[in-house]
This record gives structure tokens, C-alpha cells and sequence, in this order.
């Protein structure tokens, strides 16, 4: 853990101490000092802030590290920079930080100069990073083939970051020989030519409010946060406004839940206010098993103190003095940053007793989950946090009267909370308006599947997908074309390319039998099939089903037996192919039956991607009953191989490798496969040392 | 050897209450590799709870493994992006190679392989988790390669583990 500078006193009359709690403490930190009016202290304070802003004096590169940034080797970038830096004596501080958003570029590292703009380079990885060194730091050309674009000077150097710049490099002598000085001279001029960041094709059309600072700030250290304006909002509800207020100003921002439901959060917690009781507890909702969706994991691991921010004003608006943050196991980073965020908090006092002088307690516990789907499912959570199976149970009462040990609890989205810290800083009006239409606020979506740029995207909620999908994402990759998009995951559904036009609000979708869902937008195009899309849902619901009610249960099961049949050949006779029909019809059936009567929403959604598929793509389904064809050629269960004859040397290695005995032959004579048999795995054409085996189209 | 595991444990925490079940798994299984039925017939005393109990909370999440894994731990993502992104061709084939059992360990017992959805990786998808690193973008080939850079690394002799865990 870093240890803070902007939380040192100035001089001896600055008292700030978590000993002794003052609301004053972050205008204080930021903008002060407030207590004394010494003309030093206060340039202290600014120099430190500007510092803070900058990442460090001098040069400083930053390096996006987070789970996506690390899988494309970002640690490994990171000790051969390390290595370079030392070999060739360069004083530059490195930081690391969370995912900019733009995975399918990645690794991104930023470097801010002595002096000038912060400039963006991306498509790094650790074969070309030392060419990429070499290139900066040696021969000292910035504009280089892996510049993506610049940052606005004002945004990350501060006013006096120039200043501070130029104190430091005179201090360091190795620096004049290196990039690092000589830019210095040049560097506010000759960039105008390079494009803002944000003025580029993937971030254009974005408003990023909770990734505000996801991959631009240090998210290890609470200096960066305050620096970057955080806990301001925190403090401004503690110490001026009444819980009542907070709860109103929720509500007036139309802010609804981020995690699938949606239900507006500023009412959720106006219940738990009203509820008298001794303990109240706050649970932040990190059990983002949702396939496809990631943005929980990005912003704890980008930006954790607007998460504990968020947390601390929501446990103020309801009175809870315990939070938890019930995260997945599988996101070992998230969970590391969190928890040295929460104890840098402490020690700050911002987490704590008496947080800020206000009589607020508030601390947090992190819970990891152990990997159950319905876990996401508030009263779930509940019983999993209490020690038991994660079984959702009926409502009401709902959690907000009587949730974990029968205490009022309010649960809320990791993205959700933090939206809380921006509207209260700049008021509710300012989120309604982020919106489009009567919709408020922000949406972060995790763009995935086959489309040309992956990540994770910010846009308004009320924005037609096709922006999102074709604008923001380029689209599907050259040569195809996109089929649908997928949102909400097992509970959403697919919506076909020709009704892109939709506005991504929650009502809009909903009549489309999608949902917004916490955020998981997959991308197909014409390599996928509906079909196939539909049974894997169908097998993941199954799986995670928790077992408790019927319906959901037995049904899924059902519904996945069907699917699996309609994805496999029929062999014998013309029975088989009329249950294959039949099956469909059930389909349907059940598909209703399950959303009426199961008893959490994991049930009652469950069949959602199987009604939407089969309403826009039927002919898809229809294919595989009658004519027992794939068209996009996934469904192994209905493909066809062919032996060459001419070919084949007969040399038994297909009939060896196939495992339901489909091939036969002689040795030294050529091979046939018996369709009824073969069960479409490939293992043949693998096998094959001529390449004789091939699939039929 | 593994009652010790969940006698230290017990003593190094002091809160006992059922509260506590989970994370006592979870850190039995992060000490042991597995949960064993003696492990958790031995928590179970400890809470004043019935190792039935125990053991369906136990079996009731994902993340508890109730045989020892292999030397080397794949976690393969099944999720929806990984999914449309061919993850299947993926499993399929380090089911053939690795010859895996249904509990998802080779013969050889040096692998074991995990399916998971989701990584929480999707944009680049498909994902793998090969000992605790992620690695993206993959295919049956790249996959082959990382495989045989572990082969390699065994074979390297007693230097193998460290490089393996400075190269990873």
C-alpha cells in the first residue's frame, strides 16, 4: 500500500488526522487548506495535487494491467520496461492501471511527458515492446506507429503541472540526454495533428461517467481518487444533507438498478429508511455470473473507490452501519484492489467510525462468492452470505424490510453504487439529461462476440444498439455479416440486425423479449446458429438452476433434452422426426409454464433466450427439424463427413480414432462413414494423414 | 496431515459461527486443493453443524472440488462470448488430448481441466485460465503451443517451476 501524500499535513497547524474526523477533510485536501490561510500551504497543496494528477513527477507511464491488459501480456510489458529503464538510467515512474475500455487494442500504455499532452499508444505486447521503447525513450519520436491518441493537457497535467515538471527534471540530470527533456521543449506543440482520445471512432459516441476513470487513474491509490475528484460527493452528504435528502435526490435522478431488474434504486432505499430498526446492511451485488458481462470486474479493478463512494453515501441515505461487497472468486484482481482500496479508506478515516465528524459508521466486508448463477438473485445472496445455499427464497418480505439476519438490507449493482457519487456531485438534472429521451443516466454495455472492436463501452441509456454495435464497434469482422446481438445474457434474448434500430432503454427491449440485463452484448453473425445459442443457454440455466422450485428445475431440463434432439440427426424412422416436431410445440409450452410459476427470477427468465430466438429466428429451428441441416454449420449433432474414395489409402486411422464405430473399410481399401452412426465430432478428419475426410456442406 | 490444515485454520480464526462456513471452505480448499470428506467432517464438528449440512453447501456452488486437481490446472471459459467464439473446438480437443476423465483430470493425472463461465474475459475471447493466468485470443493451435511450453518447462529439469512461474 502507497502511503498518502495528499493526506500529510502541510505544516504544524494542519490537524487532519482519522483520530480526529472533520467534515471539512476532502475541500480541505483538495482545495485547501480551509482552517489557515498561509500562502505556502496552500501552494503546497496545489503542487502535491498537481503531482498527484500527473501519476508522479517527470515522465510517468502508464500501463493498462487489468485481467484483459494482463492476458495479453501487460505484466510481462511491464518487466521489460522496468528492465529498460534501468538498463538505460531513465527516472520514469511507472503506473498501473485498470482497462481504458478498448480491450481488442490492448495493451494500451499511456505516457505523460515531462511536459505536454499525455499521449495514448495501444496494440502493445511484450515482443514489440521494446521496439516500442526504443522508439520513445531512444530515438524520441512520439508520433509513432503504435500512437493512438492524445489527451486534452488540462484533464491529467493540472495548472501547475508544468510547474512541477519543471522543478523535477532540473533536479534529474540522466533526463536531458532521453526523450523524456527533449520532448519537453517541443512537446505543446506538434500534437494538435494527433487526435483526442475521445475524439476517436470508439470513443466518440460514448459518455463516460462510472468509467470515468477506468484506466486513466491509479486505481491502487486513494490519493488518485481524491485527486481526480472523488469522495467529494461523499463528504457533501454526510455533513450537509439528511438521509431523506439523499433518498430524493436518488429518486428525482430516475437512477434504476444496473444489474438486470431494474428497479429504481432511489425507492429501494427510501424503504429501508422507513423501516425502523437497530441494523441495517448494505450489500454491493459483485457476483457478476452473467456470461458475457464484465464491466463489475472492470470498474473494481479500474476505479474501486467510486464503488466504496457510492457505498458510503447509499449507507448514509439508509442507515446501514455494515456493507458487504459479495463478489465472484473468479475475479482475483477485482477482489485484491478492493480490498487494499477499503483499507487505505480506513486509514484515511473515510471508512470507519464517525467517518468525516457526521456520527456515520460505515465499514465494509468483502464476501467471495464460491460460483452459483442464482447467487446474483438478491435473497440468494442472502442465504450464501448467512452460510448456506444460495436458494432464492419468495417475496415479500422483500430484503430492503427483512433481508440478511432478518434486518433491512438494500443490494445494489457495483454500477449502480457508482452512479450514486456523480449525481449527487453534479445534481439529479445532470444525470436525467445524460439519457436519451425520458430514459436517465448511462449504460456501460461489454461489447463481445463477433464483432471488429471489443470492450467495454459507456454510451447514454436510450441509444439505438446499431450505434453501439456498428459505430462503436466497426461492426462484424470483413466478409461477414451480423445476424443479432445478444443482451442480458441467460435471461435476456437475441435481437435480430434488421431491429437494431431500437433505443437501449428498458422498456424497448423488454417488448423485443431482450433485456437490458446487467450489460452482456454478444455479437453474432452468420457463423452462429440460433439454435445452438438457445441450447447453450438452455444447458447453462440447467446447470445452475439451484433446484428448489419445479418449474425451473424439471423444466429446464426438459427444454434442454428437446433442444439437444432438434441439434442431433433422427435416426430411424419417421417417428423420431415427428417427435422432433412435437418437441417444438412443447418448447413453447413450457417456455410459458416456467415463466409463470417459478419462483425467482432466474426461473422466470430462464426460458427468455429460447422464446426470443425462436420468434425471430424460427426458419433456423424449422431447418433442423425438417431438413436435419445446420445452416450455419455449428450443430456437430447434424453435420455430414465424406470419405474421398479416390484418396483414401485405407489405412485405418479414422476407423481407429471415430468413437461411436461410424467408419467402415478394409485395410488398404477406402473408407465409408455410415451417417446413421456418426456423431459429427471431426475426430475422423483430424486422423486422416491424406486429408480424404471432409464435411459436406 | 489434512486434519492439521483445518485444525490451524480454526485456531487462526476466532469466529466460528455459521457465518463463517463458506470462507472456511474456501480457505480449506485454497490450502488443501480439494475438500476432503474428512476436512469437512471435521469443520462441521468445529460449527456445531451436521456434516450433511456441510457437505450440501459444499456441493451446492462451483467452485468446491471434491478430488485433488493435477499438477497442471486449465480453467476453460464456456461463456457466451467464448461460446460464439468456438470454445467448444477448444474443450473437444484437450478432451481428446489430455484423454480427460469426467471429473475433468487426465489419465496421467498432470492436468485438469475446469470448465467455467464466465472468466469474465470476453473481449478476447476465447479464454483460458492455464495456473492462474489468462490467456486470450486462442485457438486449437495456440493452445497446442502453451501446452507444449509447459511439456518443455518439465522436461527443463529443476529450473522447470521457477521459470515457469516467471514466464507465465
Amino acid at each position: 500500500m502507497t502511503t498518502s501524500l495528499l493526506l500529510q499535513p502541510c505544516c504544524a497547524k494542519c490537524t487532519h488526522s482519522p483520530g480526529q474526523p472533520c467534515p471539512d477533510l476532502i475541500s480541505c485536501l483538495t482545495t485547501g487548506p480551509i482552517c489557515h490561510t498561509d500562502k505556502d500551504c496552500s501552494q503546497l497543496r496545489a503542487r502535491r495535487l498537481a503531482e498527484v494528477r500527473r501519476g508522479g513527477d517527470g515522465a510517468v507511464l502508464f500501463v493498462g494491467a487489468g485481467t484483459c491488459g494482463r492476458a495479453n501480456g501487460a505484466l510481462r510489458i511491464m518487466d521489460k520496461t522496468r528492465a529498460f529503464l534501468a538498463a538505460h538510467d531513465l527516472p520514469v515512474t511507472m503506473v498501473e492501471v485498470g482497462c481504458v475500455g478498448y480491450c481488442q487494442r490492448e495493451v494500451f500504455m499511456d505516457l505523460q511527458p515531462a511536459a505536454g499532452p499525455r499521449l495514448s499508444y495501444c496494440d502493445l505486447s511484450p515482443e514489440n515492446a521494446d521496439e516500442f521503447l526504443d522508439t520513445v525513450f531512444v530515438k524520441g519520436e512520439l508520433k509513432n506507429r503504435f500512437l493512438y491518441g492524445r489527451y486534452p493537457e488540462t484533464s491529467t497535467t493540472g495548472t501547475a503541472g508544468t510547474a512541477v515538471a519543471g522543478t523535477s527534471t532540473a533536479g534529474a540530470a540522466p533526463v536531458g540526454r532521453t526523450v523524456a527533456e527533449g520532448s519537453a521543449a517541443e512537446a505543446p506543440a506538434g500534437f494538435e495533428d494527433v487526435p483526442l482520445v475521445a475524439d476517436t471512432p470508439f470513443f466518440a459516441r460514448q459518455t463516460r461517467v462510472v468509467l470515468d476513470n477506468c484506466g486513466l487513474v491509479d486505481p491502487a491509490s486513494l490519493d488518485a481518487a481524491l485527486a481526480a475528484g472523488g469522495f467529494a460527493a461523499a463528504a457533501s452528504a454526510l455533513t450537509t444533507m439528511t438521509p431523506q435528502e439523499v433518498c430524493n435526490a436518488v429518486m428525482a435522478s430516475g437512477l434504476r438498478g444496473r444489474g438486470g431488474a431494474g428497479f429504481p434504486t432511489g425507492q429501494k432505499w427510501k424503504v429501508a429508511l422507513d423501516v425502523p430498526a437497530g441494523q441495517k446492511y448494505l450489500i454491493c451485488n459483485a457476483d457478476e455470473g452473467d456470461p458475457g458481462a464484465f464491466m463489475d470486474r472492470a470498474v473494481l479493478e479500474g476505479d474501486p473507490f467510486r464503488v466504496i463512494e457510492g457505498m458510503l453515501i447509499a449507507a448514509y441515505a439508509i442507515g446501514a452501519t455494515k456493507g458487504y461487497v459479495y463478489c465472484r472468486a473468479e475475479y482475483p484482481l477485482a477482489i485484491a484492489r478492493l480490498q487494499d482500496a477499503i483499507m487505505q479508506c480506513r486509514k484515511a478515516g473515510l471508512l470507519g467510525a464517525n467517518i468525516l465528524g457526521s456520527l456515520t459508521d460505515f465499514d465494509i466486508t468483502i464476501k467471495q462468492g464460491a460460483g452459483a448463477f442464482v447467487c446474483g438473485e438478491e435473497t440468494a445472496i442472502l442465504a450464501s452470505i448467512e452460510g448456506g445455499r444460495g436458494m432464492p427464497r419468495p417475496r415479500p418480505p422483500y430484503p430492503a424490510v427483512a433481508g440478511l439476519h432478518g434486518k433491512p438490507t438494500v443490494l445494489n449493482n457495483v454500477e449502480t453504487l457508482a452512479n450514486v457519487p456523480g449525481i449527487l456531485r453534479n445534481g439529479p438534472e445532470w444525470f436525467k439529461e445524460l439519457g436519451i429521451g425520458d430514459a436517465a443516466g448511462t449504460k456501460v454495455f461489454a461489447l463481445s462476440g463477433r464483432v471488429r472492436n471489443t470492450g467495454l463501452v459507456e454510451v447514454p441509456v436510450g441509444i439505438p444498439l446499431r450505434e453501439v454495435v456498428y459505430t462503436i464497434g466497426g461492426g462484424a469482422p470483413e466478409g461477414h455479416q451480423i445476424k443479432a446481438v445478444q443482451l442480458g445474457g441467460p435471461s435476456g434474448g437475441c435481437i435480430p440486425d434488421a431491429l437494431l434500430d431500437v433505443p437501449a432503454d428498458y422498456g424497448r427491449l423488454q417488448e423485443l423479449g431482450a433485456m437490458m440485463g446487467s450489460g452482456g452484448m454478444v455479437v453474432m453473425d452468420e457463423r452462429t446458429c440460433m439454435v445452438d445459442v438457445a441450447k447453450y443457454f438452455m444447458e447453462f440455466i440447467r446447470n445452475e438452476s439451484c433446484g428448489k422450485c419445479t418449474p425451473c428445475r424439471e423444466g429446464t431440463t426438459r427444454m434442454h433434452e428437446i433442444l439437444l434432439a432438434l441439434t442431433e440427426r433422427p435416426v430411424g424412422d419417421e417417428m423420431r422426426r415427428l417427435e422432433r416436431f412435437r418437441g417444438l410445440l412443447h418448447l413453447e409450452e413450457l417456455a410459458e409454464t416456467i415463466k409463470d410459476t417459478s419462483l425467482c427470477g432466474l426461473g422466470q427468465s430462464a426460458a427468455n433466450p429460447v422464446l426470443s430466438t425462436l420468434r425471430f429466428f424460427r426458419d433456423e429451428y424449422e431447418a433442423h427439424i425438417m431438413e436435419d441441416r445446420c445452416p450455419a454449420g455449428v450443430c456437430q449433432g447434424l453435420r455430414t463427413y465424406q470419405v474421398d474414395n479416390a484418396s483414401c489409402i485405407g489405412c485405418m486411422a479414422c476407423k481407429k480414432n471415430c468413437p461411436s464405430g461410424a467408419i467402415v473399410g478394409e485395410r488398404k481399401n477406402a473408407h465409408y462413414i455410415v451417417v446413421d452412426k456418426c456423431l459429427g465430432c471431426g475426430a475422423c478428419m483430424d486422423a486422416c494423414p491424406k486429408h480424404s475426410i471432409s464435411l459436406v456442406a | 496431515m489434512e486434519a492439521s490444515h483445518v485444525e490451524t485454520l480454526l485456531a487462526e480464526r476466532a469466529d466460528h459461527s455459521r457465518d463463517q462456513l463458506i470462507p472456511l471452505l474456501q480457505e480449506i480448499q485454497a490450502r488443501e486443493g480439494y475438500l476432503s470428506q474428512a476436512a469437512m467432517t471435521e469443520l462441521a464438528a468445529a460449527l456445531e453443524t451436521p456434516v450433511a449440512s456441510v457437505y450440501g453447501v459444499a456441493t451446492f456452488y462451483n467452485q468446491f472440488r471434491f478430488a485433488p486437481l493435477g499438477t497442471h490446472v486449465i480453467e476453460l471459459c464456456r461463456g457466451t462470448a467464448c461460446h460464439v467464439r468456438q470454445s467448444l473446438a477448444l474443450q473437444q480437443h484437450l478432451q481428446r488430448k489430455l484423454k480427460l476423465r469426467p471429473d475433468g483430470n487426465s489419465a496421467d493425472k498432470r492436468f485438469t481441466v475446469l470448465n467455467v463461465a464466465c472468466l469474465g474475459a470476453c473481449s478476447i475471447a476465447p479464454v483460458v485460465k492455464l495456473n492462474g493466468e489468462f490467456y486470450g485470443h486462442l485457438t486449437v493451435e495456440k493452445l497446442d503451443s502453451l501446452l507444449d511450453d509447459l511439456e518443455g518447462a518439465a522436461a527443463g529439469g529443476g529450473t522447470a517451476a521457477a521459470e515457469e512461474g516467471s514466464a507465465a
